[in-house]
């Protein structure tokens, strides 16, 4: 069952020297609880494309289509944390219900789990940057989505803590299936994260490759294994991946 | 907003001083002058207790402190609605950019003067004149206010489908607070100076009336008394209202 449909003809892109094409001919197709990253070099156009996909940018030329009802269980977690400066942790996380007091034992459980426990209070200025993603993870997460789209939310932070908010996305997915879209310029988190790669083009973006990962749960935690796949699909990743 | 820490404590016996000082200096001035037009600060004072006990210094005061409400109130609203369209809409902002030219150097006197002549001697002339001198300013506030607005918080709230009401209360304005609290204070300082002006020009009570009434007597007492008693007031509503909530709206800025 599809769950989300994304077909981009265009996306104009302004810029001083005349108006050129963004995004041509996309085409995604993302089945119910399936994991989908999208890898591309940094600024192909990725961020432009899951901002039509979750309806923030409506000036493009195509459709985007969502199984019945799943537009209302979307969550999205941005590039940036995107905290509201001027509310606590607990108060921004609040804020995406419309009745957060019939919620309060679901946020203290999620903030529970991602270490956030003891800093619901706080404003996210007073915050590391670790942990305003952590926040924005369970702010995502809390509304038990059944479509995620996620804007490279672990770029920018060391490998160690970037790891273990990836091993946290694993385990809330697991006890809350959804279906992922998910943009990064890096292939080793698309490989230890998603079932199937599209590649993209640097600007405008165009789609040259899909890729199925074949990879066991365990075989993604380990480097070697990664690194393996990748040099047995070597062409796949000619576009330009570190 | 760059300030020293000093105690509360500190603050107030500063603030002690320095009218203190005034008092002194005044009091200096009228001794050496010996005139009736330069009454001491005790003069003032028991003129202005007879007034307080009379019951006219209130009435008066009220008056004005409605009115000052009134046009403070409208001002806020419309400028407010202005500067916030002239800051999302490029047409709204080079539409209104004559306007704001215009009004901001119009003399407050010649719109309170044109208020009188179209709508009469009237409190909705009064009210008009004041906001049309303080709209602009205010307008010109939330536009700077609105044009450093982050774009992402938008995205957030469609995002999440926060309905418009949400995104208006918990996105939209408190980005806004700080420029509004801005506005609110220098807009308090200009309004009830405006007030008083229109009601020496067209009104029958109020402080502005009062000073016009004893300007014809040259009672220069009364006319401190009635100006320091809403001073008085003013700096209560500013000490005890506009400043708390200025803070209180960048109370997040660790």
């Amino acid at each position: 069952m599809t769950a989300l449909k994304i077909a981009i003809r265009h996306k104009p892109f302004a810029r001083s020297d005349g108006e050129l094409n963004a995004i041509e001919n996309i085409e995604i197709e993302i089945a119910a609880n399936e994991f989908v990253a999208v890898l591309g070099p940094s600024g192909c156009g990725k961020t432009t494309m899951l901002q039509i996909a979750a309806g923030l940018d409506d000036d493009y030329t195509g459709t985007v289509e969502y199984a019945a009802g799943l537009k209302d269980k979307m969550a999205y977690v941005f590039q940036s944390p995107t905290l509201l400066p001027w509310r606590t942790v607990r108060r921004n996380i609040e804020l995406v219900f419309s009745n957060p007091q019939d919620h309060a034992g679901t946020i203290a459980s999620l903030l529970e789990s991602v270490g956030l426990a003891g800093s619901e209070d706080i404003y996210p200025q007073q915050l590391s940057m670790g942990m305003q993603r952590r926040a924005s993870l369970a702010r995502a997460f809390v509304l038990r989505p059944q479509l995620l789209l996620m804007d490279e939310p672990f770029v920018s932070l060391d490998e160690t803590l970037a790891d273990r908010l990836r091993n946290l996305l694993i385990t809330m997915l697991a006890d809350n299936p959804a279906s992922v879209l998910f943009v990064t310029h890096d292939w080793r988190e698309a490989l230890s994260l998603a079932d199937r790669l599209i590649f993209l083009s640097p600007g405008p973006a165009r789609i040259t490759g899909e890729l199925a990962v074949t990879l066991s749960r365990k075989q993604r935690t380990n480097p070697a294994d990664l690194q393996s796949f990748k040099d047995a699909n070597a062409r796949f990743f000619l576009s330009g991946e570190a | 907003m760059a300030s020293h820490p000093i105690s509360i404590l500190g603050r107030i016996s500063w603030m002690m001083t320095s009218v203190i000082s005034l008092l002194v200096v005044w009091w200096g001035a009228a001794f050496v002058v010996q005139s009736r037009y330069l009454p001491s600060p005790q003069e003032v004072f028991s003129v202005l207790a007879i007034e307080l006990a009379s019951g006219e210094l209130l009435f008066h005061v009220a008056m004005t402190l409605m009115r000052v409400a009134a046009s403070f109130t409208v001002a806020m609203v419309i400028g407010s609605a202005i500067g916030i369209a002239m800051g999302k809409q490029v047409w709204a902002d080079r539409l209104f950019d004559g306007w704001l030219m215009f009004f901001l150097n119009l003399p407050a006197l010649v719109t309170i003067v044109l208020c009188f002549i179209w709508f009469g001697l009237t409190e909705v002339a009064t009210v008009l004149a004041v906001a049309i001198n303080k709209i602009p300013n205010v307008a010109v506030t939330l536009r700077e206010g609105t044009r450093a607005l982050d774009p992402v918080y938008d995205q957030l709230a469609t995002a999440y489908r926060f309905s418009r009401w949400k995104a208006l209360r918990h996105v939209l304005l408190p980005q806004l607070a700080p420029y509004f609290a801005a506005a609110a204070r220098s807009g308090l300082a200009l309004v009830w100076k405006i007030v008083l002006v229109v009601e020496l020009l067209g009104r029958s009570n109020g402080v502005g009336f009062q000073i016009h009434l004893y300007f014809q007597l040259f009672d220069v007492a009364a006319i401190l008394a009635y100006a320091i008693s809403f001073i008085v007031v003013v700096q209560l509503i500013e000490t005890f209202l506009l400043q708390p909530w200025q803070q209180s709206v960048v109370r997040w800025r660790a």
